[in-house]
């Protein structure tokens, strides 16, 4: 239709041209305008929703990232995985190397070496061939006064230094007639076996009894099913060595990960019902409020599909923003909680947010279609005559 | 006629009413229950961190150096001092008997298993399975199965070989002569449950397949009595390990009780960190040593610090949620009844008055939705403490008054807003409807 100015403002051509315009933008723009008209109720609403939106996000992100990280503190329990030479058979030489290449180079490995060593009176005393380096990341609980560092230095466990050292002065052992001369340089007490021993630098532990590596000790991260993936790898590189879990530890880690996740899980969705609810009650008020917008529509003769769908795509369009908004608030959150309780930041799960966008919008769909049932057996009429 | 007011309101308009009243209460409910759950998660965890083991080690105080090597003991046992077996159900009259979870003895001795050429030399250990013992009056049951929850027992119930590791089926009765083999043990003499073993020219039975993951997987395990009795020493014990609930350590846990004031010295006394309970057992249990196992007793503290705190932000998360949620409820309970303050302020009424009657109605709204919502929270506690530990969660009755508090400030905060709102409206337009 071509626009000269008497066909546009013909009434008989105005009417015919709407009635054949499809009434998307009518619809767009009532849309549009009933937020914009109500700004507070509206926002009001979008508040509820942002606020449900970043609350799921949070626990869900929580959820799934605080068991890694509390794995992460688990480690600190020390190696769960042990692997020690068969009798008679030595470990072999790159057994290091393959265990590094197998889990990664990430995963703490350290080895040990033992011999029973003689002192000066003939009292038997275990000494122990260790990388005092790996040692220390790996055990965290041993108390030691000073770390070796220098040659012939070495870590005296406390019950050793009693019999050995009373007097924290150098003293000489004896292994197969080979005497070494060490100096204390600190004191070990762990409340364990370790308390008998004397700890040496490794290459100088070889160097003096010829004795290698005979175990391995290994802190494997991971869930169950990748630390029993990796005992069964390890047991393929190394047929000659005994891969062995460490039960006390790995099972004291399941027990209570699994207690503190059905917590959390209990109250992950204690709370999601919550901001679910909070949504529920501030939707069927808005809704209800406008009760009259709704009248007005169906005595100016709107069928009940488009009533119906304009309330519905409001809703939705409110469940879509107010997700969105509310998944980027609710990844800072988590990450805000990740930081003061972990000391690290939870990664952001964006696998979660179809999830919360879904909640969101089936919810918000939920607390619109509730009242228009409602208000769906009142006549226009009474409820414009504000009834 | 104020009191008529509000009476009325709550009759006349019950489905209004009930969605805020469901609301305070739901949200009353989850922060209940969550305060609880919070509150009570620490000695939870505590407990549920017992299956790391004990905790705890004691030993003669004159105990000569151990030579072992990957848990084989490379030293003649029959050396070195012991500990005595009638000394040990002192334990339970320790100030902090409540935190002790259990302790079991530990005799290792040297055997010869089978007989002629085949014969091996191995380590058996005499310990408590399930041992019951009285103290006074006081009757209770330790052993490994407390202290070491991750031991697995593989053993025969009657003629159906199972192994059930929740049964008793398998452990050996404390008073018996039977015994575990460790699992390695077992593949290398070719044992089973219900065969018998020849150990130091005795025979005895095997009631069932041990399997620890340590050291004990080489070794024979049996009650504690026979163990002595290849000794030769009755009463002996070389090593107690003691599984205990204890506080994480802090600046006072770790000050030796020697340089304490008297004040001081009662706190440190009074609090069960590991230090105090470790000192408690050595006045219990004569010319011993108490030491805390670090690997097991420092590890502890983090890992509560962690879950509490995590569950604390949890917590406050869910206080945040519920609060929000009573308000939203609120707000648009009110923003409902524009009209009825227009008619009201028409006919007269005042805006402290009109108030008064919202906040009125708010307290009782939030005063019942408090109590139903308290009794409803405790119940979710009591639910999730079964379902989760096994046990209770106890409820502090403090918490009640706390919680009606909260619920009546967070009722009247989320309706304030609203409510002076309601009040600033113009009865005239609010009464032609066009608020």
């Amino acid at each position: 239709m071509s626009a000269s100015p008497n066909t546009l403002h013909d009434p008989q051509q105005v009417a015919n041209r709407r009635a054949t315009v499809p009434h998307t933008s009518m619809f767009v723009r009532m849309l549009l305008r009933a937020a914009v008209l109500r700004r507070g109720r509206a926002a009001s609403a979008l508040l509820a929703m942002v606020v449900a939106a970043a609350v799921a996000t949070a626990m869900m992100n929580l959820y799934v990232d605080v068991q890694a990280k509390l794995r992460t503190e688990f480690r600190s329990y020390g190696a769960n995985v042990v692997v020690v030479a068969k009798d008679g058979q030595p470990m072999p030489a790159d057994a290091m190397g393959r265990i590094q290449s197998a889990l990664g180079p990430k995963t703490l490995a350290v080895p040990f070496s033992y011999a029973v060593a003689r002192t000066k009176e003939g009292q038997s005393i275990v000494v122990v061939g260790a990388d005092f380096a790996r040692t220390r990341q790996l055990d965290h609980w041993w108390k030691v006064t000073h770390w070796p560092a220098a040659q012939r230095e070495a870590l005296v466990g406390m019950r050793a230094a009693s019999v050995v050292t009373p007097d924290r002065r150098p003293f000489d052992l004896t292994f197969h007639d080979r005497a070494l001369k060490l100096a204390p340089a600190g004191l070990l007490q762990t409340g364990a076996a370790e308390d008998s021993r004397i700890y040496v630098d490794q290459a100088e532990f070889q160097n003096w009894t010829g004795v290698a590596p005979t175990t391995i000790e290994i802190a494997v991260n991971g869930s169950t099913v990748e630390i029993e993936q990796a005992i069964a790898q390890l047991t393929q590189i190394l047929p000659t060595a005994d891969v062995r879990p460490v039960r006390q530890i790995l099972e004291g880690e399941a027990n209570v990960l699994n207690k503190t996740r059905a917590t959390l899980y209990a109250a992950s969705a204690l709370i999601v019902l919550t901001a679910a609810l909070c949504v529920l009650a501030t939707l069927i008020g808005w809704v209800f409020d406008r009760r009259r917008d709704f009248a007005i529509m169906k005595a100016l003769g709107a069928s009940e599909r488009l009533v119906n769908g304009f309330f519905a795509a409001e809703a939705a369009a409110l469940g879509a923003i107010g997700a969105l908004l509310g998944f980027a608030i609710g990844v800072g959150v988590a990450a805000w909680i990740g930081r003061v309780n972990f000391h690290a930041p939870v990664v952001p799960r964006f696998g979660v947010f179809p999830y919360v966008l879904a909640g969101s919008i089936l919810v918000a769909l939920f607390s619109a279609v509730l009242p228009i049932g409602l208000l769906r057996r009142v006549q226009p009429a009474l409820i414009l005559r504000g009834e | 006629m104020f009191p008529r007011l509000v009476y009325e309101s709550f009759r006349r308009q019950t489905r209004r009413k009930l969605l805020a009243g469901v609301a305070i209460t739901l949200g009353v409910a989850v922060a209940t229950a969550m305060i609880a759950v919070a509150t009570d998660i620490g000695d939870k965890i505590n407990r549920e961190l017992r299956t790391y083991g004990a905790n705890l080690l004691v030993t003669p105080q004159e105990d000569t150096l151990d030579v072992e090597i990957g848990g084989v003991n490379l030293k003649p046992p029959s050396d070195g001092a012991f500990l005595s077996e009638g000394d040990l159900p002192k334990i339970r009259g320790t100030f902090w008997h409540h935190n002790i979870v259990g302790f079991s003895p530990m005799l290792p001795v040297t055997v010869k298993v089978g007989e002629g050429t085949s014969a091996k030399v191995v380590t058996l250990l005499g310990t408590y399975f399930n041992k019951s013992l009285t103290f006074g009056k006081d009757e209770f049951t330790t052993g490994v199965r407390i202290t070491h929850p991750w031991w697995k027992v593989q053993g025969t119930c009657g003629d159906r070989r199972i192994g059930d590791e929740r049964t008793a089926c398998g452990w050996p009765d404390d008073n018996s002569m039977n015994l575990l083999v460790g699992e390695r043990l077992a593949a290398k003499v070719n044992a089973r449950p219900g065969d018998r073993l020849e150990v130091n020219n005795r025979q005895l039975t095997i009631s069932g397949i041990l399997s620890t993951g340590a050291a004990e997987d080489d070794e024979i395990v049996a009650p504690l009595a026979v163990a002595q009795e290849i000794l030769g020493k009755p009463g002996a014990v070389r090593r107690l390990y003691v599984s205990a609930m204890t506080k994480p350590e802090d600046a006072l846990a770790v000050r030796d009780p020697k340089t304490m004031t008297p004040e001081m010295y009662d706190r440190w006394y009074c609090s069960p960190y590991v230090q105090s309970i470790a000192y408690q057992l050595q006045e219990a249990i004569p010319h011993s040593h108490a030491e805390q196992i670090r690997q097991v007793a420092q590890n502890e503290g983090t890992v509560l610090a962690r879950i509490k705190g995590l569950m604390l932000l949890v917590t406050l998360a869910a206080l945040f949620a519920s609060a929000l949620a009573v308000s939203a409820a609120m707000a648009t309970a009110i923003y409902e009844r524009r009209q009825e303050v227009g008619l009201m302020k028409a006919l007269g009424a005042g805006s402290i008055a009109v108030a008064a009657l919202f906040f009125a109605e708010a307290l009782l709204l939030a005063l019942i939705g408090g109590i139903v919502g308290f009794a409803a929270g405790s119940l979710l506690a009591h639910q999730i403490g079964q379902s989760i530990f096994n046990s209770q969660i106890s409820i502090e009755p403090v918490l009640f008054p706390i919680i009606l508090a909260i619920a009546v400030f967070v009722t009247f905060a989320g309706s304030a807003a609203a409510i002076r709102r309601a009040v600033k409206f113009d009865p005239v337009f609010a009464l032609r409807g066009e608020a």
